[in-house]
C-alpha cells in the first residue's frame, strides 16, 4: 500500500510560462532507454541549455527545490510519463499551477505527486513571493486543501477523487483495481464485442 | 443517429463510459474497463517491469496488441538497428509480448505501422469500445465512435493488470461543424481551425464528440485526423458518432467481425451513436464553408492562421496571450504582420499517425505530380503502416514522389517526435503533416515546425516556401 500524502512541504522553484509541452520537460531523445534510470538530470534539458545557466532549475537558490511552481496547462501534449518521472528524479514531490494538462495530472497521480491549482490572482502573488525568497518554506495541505508561503495561506484545488486517493492513501491504482476481482470479467461478458460478435 | 428520440436520450461517450464501468470507486472515480489496448515500445517497458515486480501477469492478453514505431528507422529496418538504444528497445518489447501472449505487429508480420493507423486498418479498433494506449493520439480512434484516450506509463501496467483504469468522468462538449469544405480544405485545417478557436487549453475536462455536416461528409481516414489531434485542444478524447461509412469501412478488415457477427456487430455500433436530443455541457459550432487552409505559426498548436493571413503580433491577442506569442514568434523568429506565405522551408514532412494514411498520401502526391522539390529542400514520405505503404506501390505513388524529389521511406513514426534517425538539424524550418509544433519537438532543440496538411507540405516542398496549395491542385 502506498504512502498516505497529506501534506508536502519544502522550498519552492518558479518555472513561469503557460503551455508548457512535455517535449520541453523531457526531450524524446532521453525517452530512448527501457527504464526511467537517469532522466533527473535531463529535466527541461533544452530550455536550459537555451538559457545558457538562467534557467530557475539551474539557479544556486533553487537547488533543492522539493515543489514545483508553474503557470497554466502545464505538461500538455504528449503522454509521457518521463515527463513527471524526470521532476520526480530532479526532486520535486509536488506541483502548483493555474491548471494541469490532464495526462500529465493522472501521470503525477499515479506517482503519488500532487498537481494544486490556485486563483490566477493567488499564484501571481506565490510566484512573485517565492522569486523574492527562494530559502522559504511552502506548504501544500491537501487535508486542508491550501497552500501556505509568505504570501499567505491560500485555497488550492483539486479534482476531489484525485484528492481522496492521495489522502488515503490508494493512488497506486493498480492494488485498487485488483481488488474489484470477478467484477472486472463479468463487466466483459456484459460486452457484446467480447461476449457475442469477436472475431 | 436517425433513430427515434429515446425517453432518456444519452450521448455516445455516455453509452460507452456506463457499459464499461465496473464500479464506483471509493475515490468517487470510475473503474472502467478498456476493450483495447495498444501498446508500442516507448512506454511499455517500464509497465511490464513493474507488473513483474508485483509478480503479476497480463490479465487480458488477448486484448492488449503491440507495434514498434516511435524509435524504428525509415531507411534501414534491417535487425539489428544501428541505434543500440532503439535494438534494445525492440528486443524488449519481443521479449515482454512473447512471455505475456501479446500478439505483436513487427515489421515481419507485414502488419508493422503507427500505432493509431494500425488498429483502425485492422479492424481492431471497433465502436463503443473504450480504447487505451501509452500515447497521446489514441484520441485518433475516437473516429470510430470509440471512448479513446492516451494514458502513462503507471496507467500501462494498471490496464496490462487489470484491463481496467481509474478514471474521472468528462464532461462531453458537442463542436458542430456545419455545410461544406471549399475546394483545397482538408480535415487538417478543420483541426486546426477548432484548435486555434477554442485553445490549447480549452478542451481540459472534456470529451469532444465532432458533428455537423463537415464530419459526416467525411471518410474515416479524415474523421482520423480531426480526432487524433483533439489532445492538442487539450481535450484527452474524441469522437465522431458513428454511420454507414463506419460501418462500410469495417467490413472485411482482418480482425473486424465476419458473416453474420458482422451484421449483428453493425446494428451494436449503430445503437451506440449519441440520440437525438442527448444533453450536452456545452455545444460548439463552425461553419465549414469559412475554414481556410491552415498553417501554424508558432509554438502551440494553437496558434495558427489561414494561409492567407499575417502573423499577429501581441496587440491583436488577449493580454493573457501575450507571453506566449512573444516567445513563439522570437522562437520562430517572425515578425508580427508578416504573411505565413512564403515563409523558407528546409525540410517537408509528409506522414506522421495525423497524416501518413493512404488517402493524405494520394492527395500529397497530386500535387508532387506537377513539379519538383525545390533546390536545398529535403523532403520525405512516409506511409503510416506497411499496409499503407502496399497500397501506395499498387498505385504508383513513390515512383510519383521518387519522380518529383522526394524521399519514400518505410513506416514509422520518423520525423513527427524524432525518437530515430529522421531529425531536424539546427534552426531548420519544416513543413511538416504532424501534429506537434513544439520547441525541439521534431529532434533539433532549436529546430522550427510549420503544421499543416500534406498537400501544403507538397506545395511548400515544391516551392520551397509556405504556399497556398489551392493555386496548384
Amino acid at each position: 500500500m502506498p504512502a498516505q500524502i497529506l501534506r508536502v512541504a519544502a522550498r519552492a522553484c518558479v518555472v513561469r510560462g503557460d503551455d508548457i509541452d512535455t517535449d520541453r520537460i523531457i526531450p524524446a531523445r532521453f525517452m530512448k532507454g527501457i527504464t526511467f534510470d537517469g532522466l533527473g538530470e535531463h529535466a527541461f534539458e533544452d530550455d536550459r541549455a537555451q538559457a545558457k545557466g538562467d534557467h530557475p532549475l539551474d539557479k544556486e537558490q533553487n537547488r533543492g527545490a522539493g515543489i514545483l511552481v508553474v503557470g497554466r496547462n502545464f505538461g500538455c501534449g504528449s503522454s509521457r510519463e518521463h515527463a513527471p518521472q524526470a521532476l520526480l528524479r530532479w526532486g520535486f514531490r509536488a506541483f502548483v499551477g493555474g491548471s494541469f494538462a490532464e495526462i500529465f495530472f493522472g501521470n503525477c497521480t499515479s506517482l503519488g505527486l500532487p498537481c494544486v491549482t490556485l486563483e490566477p490572482n493567488d499564484l501571481a502573488r506565490l510566484m512573485d513571493a517565492v522569486e523574492a525568497d527562494p530559502s522559504q518554506a511552502v506548504e501544500i495541505d491537501l487535508a486542508a486543501q491550501t497552500v501556505t508561503s509568505r504570501a499567505g495561506s491560500m485555497r488550492c484545488k483539486m479534482p476531489e477523487g484525485t484528492r481522496k486517493t492521495l489522502v488515503e492513501g490508494t493512488w497506486n491504482a493498480t492494488a485498487v483495481l485488483l481488488d474489484a476481482g470477478d467484477a472486472i470479467e463479468a463487466t466483459a461478458q456484459r460486452l457484446p464485442y467480447v461476449a457475442d460478435f469477436a472475431a | 443517429m436517425s433513430t427515434p428520440s429515446p425517453a432518456n436520450p444519452k450521448t455516445l461517450f455516455d453509452k460507452v463510459w456506463d457499459a464499461h464501468a465496473v464500479r464506483a470507486l471509493p475515490s468517487g472515480e470510475t473503474q472502467l474497463f478498456i476493450g483495447l489496448h495498444l501498446i508500442h515500445e516507448v512506454t511499455s517497458p517500464q509497465a511490464f517491469a513493474m507488473l513483474r515486480d508485483m509478480g503479476l501477469r497480463v490479465r487480458f492478453p488477448g486484448r492488449t496488441f503491440a507495434t514498434v514505431d516511435h524509435i524504428i528507422p525509415t531507411d534501414d529496418q534491417s535487425r539489428p538497428f544501428s541505434d543500440e538504444l532503439a535494438e534494445a528497445m525492440m528486443t524488449e518489447l519481443e521479449k515482454n509480448c512473447r512471455a505475456q501472449g501479446v500478439r505483436f505487429f513487427d515489421s515481419a508480420s507485414g502488419h508493422q505501422g503507427i500505432v493509431h493507423v494500425i488498429g483502425p486498418e485492422m479492424g481492431l479498433t471497433q465502436p463503443g469500445m473504450t480504447i487505451a494506449c501509452g500515447d497521446s493520439h489514441t484520441s485518433t480512434h475516437g473516429a470510430f465512435g470509440a471512448v479513446a484516450f492516451g494514458i502513462g506509463t503507471s496507467q500501462v501496467r494498471d490496464v496490462l493488470a487489470t484491463q481496467c483504469l481509474a478514471m474521472t468522468r468528462p464532461k462531453v462538449r458537442r463542436i458542430d461543424v456545419t455545410g461544406k469544405l471549399t475546394p483545397g480544405v482538408y480535415a487538417k485545417d478543420v483541426i486546426l481551425e477548432i484548435i486555434r478557436r477554442l485553445g490549447v487549453k480549452g478542451g481540459v475536462g472534456y470529451a469532444y464528440e465532432y458533428a455537423g455536416a463537415v464530419l459526416e461528409a467525411m471518410s474515416l481516414e479524415e474523421r482520423m485526423t480531426v480526432c487524433n489531434m483533439s489532445i492538442e485542444g487539450g481535450a484527452r478524447c474524441g469522437y465522431v458518432n458513428p454511420d454507414e461509412t463506419t460501418v462500410s469501412y469495417l467490413r472485411g478488415r482482418e480482425l473486424a467481425p465476419k458473416g453474420a457477427a458482422f451484421e449483428r456487430a453493425a446494428a451494436w455500433w449503430r445503437g451506440v451513436a449519441s440520440d437525438p436530443g442527448a444533453s450536452y455541457a456545452d455545444v460548439v459550432t463552425l461553419d465549414g464553408a469559412r475554414i481556410a487552409p491552415t498553417v501554424t505559426f508558432g509554438i502551440n498548436p494553437g496558434q495558427s492562421i489561414a494561409i492567407d493571413e499575417r502573423v499577429p503580433g501581441v496587440m491583436d491577442v488577449p493580454d493573457d496571450e501575450r507571453p506566449g506569442l512573444e516567445e513563439a514568434l522570437a522562437y520562430m523568429e517572425l515578425r508580427p504582420g508578416q504573411p505565413i506565405a512564403g515563409t523558407k522551408i528546409d525540410v517537408a514532412f509528409i506522414g506522421s499517425c495525423t497524416n501518413g494514411r493512404i488517402s493524405d498520401l494520394r492527395e500529397a502526391a497530386r500535387v508532387a505530380r506537377t513539379g519538383h522539390v525545390a533546390r536545398g529542400v529535403k523532403a520525405l514520405v512516409v506511409p503510416g503502416s506497411q499496409a499503407v505503404a502496399r497500397q501506395a506501390e499498387a498505385e504508383g505513388l513513390p515512383e510519383i514522389f521518387r519522380a518529383a524529389g522526394f524521399d519514400w521511406r518505410e513506416p514509422g513514426c520518423s520525423m513527427c517526435l524524432a525518437m530515430n534517425p529522421d531529425k531536424l538539424i539546427g534552426r531548420q524550418v519544416c513543413a511538416s503533416s504532424s501534429n506537434r509544433n513544439f520547441k525541439g519537438r521534431q529532434g533539433s532543440p532549436t529546430g522550427r515546425t510549420l503544421l499543416m496538411s500534406p498537400v501544403m507540405v507538397a506545395a511548400a516542398a515544391l516551392r520551397g516556401a509556405v504556399v497556398d496549395a489551392r493555386e496548384v491542385l
